[in-house]
């Protein structure tokens, strides 16, 4: 299984003089739900940016099983906010597009396409048109899409975030369901709390300017509900309850405290 | 799990219907046809009462007569036919030979800093010119035929197609990029199967531009520089003053003009489904 490695990682901004992330080591192994959760602001995005190669580090190294990452790659799969699908492709070609970057015939990858989108709950859509879609079924398009090319890491950039309330809880249970069936090392990025409590293996904090890892929690409620426990029981929870006011009130202390001007 | 299932039961596209509007007494279409009959009325009203000479307005009837001889026995010597594909001829090979060359000359603009900075300036420091002020100095280069004239036309349809190109590569959703990179796709695979098709819009609107500046400017080189096409039958008609060949010319001219810019629109429907989608 795979493991993800950041050491010491900096960031800038392209002229800009204060990192946007300062510093930060983190290692993401199997098993592993790591959720980072933080202010507008604290480098959430440009850290996932970092591990999928959009951007380099100004400082450190970031390495896949030993090999360091040199701009993005098949390895790293990765589900946008906007679901960033091709509209002139139907839902199953849509799922299918990295095999056919990859020069899988049609037969096979159509066949590994249709057992992604059964993965998430869409069997059944595969010649609808992207814009027929909800914004949550686009949300699973785009998941079983990352997953078809059978990355050895799975990042999540706000992935549920333009969803309304009820759907996005939805999309929670079918993300543990499918990590759990894959056990893709997983890296998500979230501004909710409640999200973030929930989904959670781990859990690191960000505070901005310049954005770095306040505080690192292993939590287990995301195991809770693989073991078939339901979602609003375990939400419900006073220690889920507990937990989720300990980040509110770390996340505000950081904000009320910034260790320098707040970024713009 | 129930809640996943809850919007399977509901896999309805979500798009909101909307309320059907009471449409207006007489709809804007119906405007427009008894706008054009009442034209035609009129016109054939006025050479009826003989209000003005037929050497400066013909009649209707007699301009569809003309049409029916010109295309059964011609006007000096060459049927309607043979004027009418001499043009179409001119305008198809230079928007094949346009099609093939703004569009890489456009993608390369986009996506090059280079490309952009030396081509940039020379499109635009011919585009703002009108065709017909550099037709003279093609004649010098390329001679009378058939060359300089199909020449003018790319040059004229050239422009639009490649700075569209350009502008709708520019324009790729930033996140689509990404994704497509981060399935492993190579600069080409961006190309190919992402930045084409997204640009793809925009590159249909250049050659709807490039089409109407084309025709108009093959036109009127038929007017200056030629021995057949439309252009050159309406201007030798109205040397000898045979004004419903002149009439007809107009018509005829106007009404390919009109069809290109239906076909293209429906092709655009046919081609970018998506486009307009909120997508």
């Amino acid at each position: 299984m795979a493991v993800l490695q950041l050491e010491r990682i900096s960031a800038h901004y392209p002229g800009g003089a204060e990192p946007v992330l300062a510093d930060i080591s983190l290692t993401l192994g199997p098993e592993q739900l790591l959720v980072a959760l933080g202010p507008s602001g604290s480098g959430k995005t440009s850290l996932l940016n970092l591990i999928a190669g959009f951007v380099e580090p100004s400082a450190g190294r970031i390495t896949l099983d030993g090999v360091a990452v040199a701009g993005p790659g098949a390895e790293r799969g990765v589900v946008f906010q906007d679901d960033a699908l091709l509209p002139w492709q139907n839902v199953l070609a849509n799922v299918a597009f990295g095999l056919e970057l990859a020069g899988v015939d049609r037969p096979r990858r159509e066949a590994r396409a249709r057992d992604m989108l059964a993965l998430v709950d869409l069997a059944g859509f595969e010649t609808r048109h992207i814009w027929q879609l909800s914004g949550g079924q686009r949300q699973r398009v785009g998941l079983a899409r990352a997953l078809a090319a059978d990355p050895r890491v799975l990042l999540l950039d706000e992935p549920f975030g333009a969803l309304d309330a009820f759907t996005r809880e939805q999309m929670q249970e079918l993300l543990l369901q499918v990590w759990q069936r894959t056990r893709k090392p997983t890296f998500l990025i979230t501004h909710d709390i409640e999200e973030a409590v929930f989904l959670a293996t781990d859990l690191i904090l960000l505070a901005a300017a310049p954005g770095r890892v306040v505080e690192h929690l292993r939590l287990d409620f995301s195991q809770r509900y693989a073991a078939g426990e339901a979602a609003r029981a375990i939400k419900s929870d006073p220690r889920f309850i507990e937990t989720r006011e300990h980040v509110l009130q770390t996340v505000f202390s950081q904000r009320g405290a910034p260790a320098r001007a707040e970024a713009v | 799990m129930s809640s996943v299932e809850l919007t399977r039961d509901h896999p309805a596209p979500r798009r909101e219907v909307e309320p059907v509007q009471p449409g207006p007494v007489i709809g804007t279409r119906a405007i427009s046809t008894l706008t054009l009959l009442g034209l035609l009325a009129l016109w054939w009203g006025v050479t009826a009462a003989e209000w003005v000479d037929p050497l400066f307005l013909p009649p209707p009837a007699a301009v569809l007569r003309k049409a029916w001889l010109l295309a059964t026995q011609g006007y000096m010597d060459v049927t309607l036919w043979q004027h009418l594909a001499a043009s179409l001829q001119r305008i198809g090979l230079a928007l094949v030979a346009a099609v093939l060359s703004a569009i890489p000359v456009g993608i390369a603009m986009g996506r090059n800093r280079i490309a952009r900075g030396v081509l940039d300036p020379l499109i635009e420091f011919y585009r703002p010119v009108p065709p017909l002020a550099y037709l003279p100095l093609i004649v010098i280069w390329c001679g009378i035929g058939e060359l300089s004239k199909t020449l003018l036309i790319y040059l004229a349809i050239f422009a639009p197609i490649a700075i569209a190109t350009a502008t709708g590569v520019r324009n790729v959703d930033r996140a689509r990029l990404r994704a497509a990179q981060s399935l492993g796709a190579s600069g080409r695979q961006l190309v190919r199967h992402v930045i084409l098709p997204s640009a793809l819009p925009d590159i249909l609107t250049g050659i709807r531009i490039g089409l109407g500046v084309g025709w108009s400017t093959l036109v009127a080189a038929e007017l200056i520089a030629a021995t057949r096409g439309l252009g050159f039958m309406v201007q030798s008609a109205a040397q000898f003053l045979v004004t419903d060949v002149v009439v007809l010319g107009i018509f005829i001219i106007a009404l390919i003009a009109f069809a290109m810019e239906m076909g293209l629109r429906v092709l655009q429907r046919k081609l970018v489904p998506w486009h307009g989608q909120g997508h």
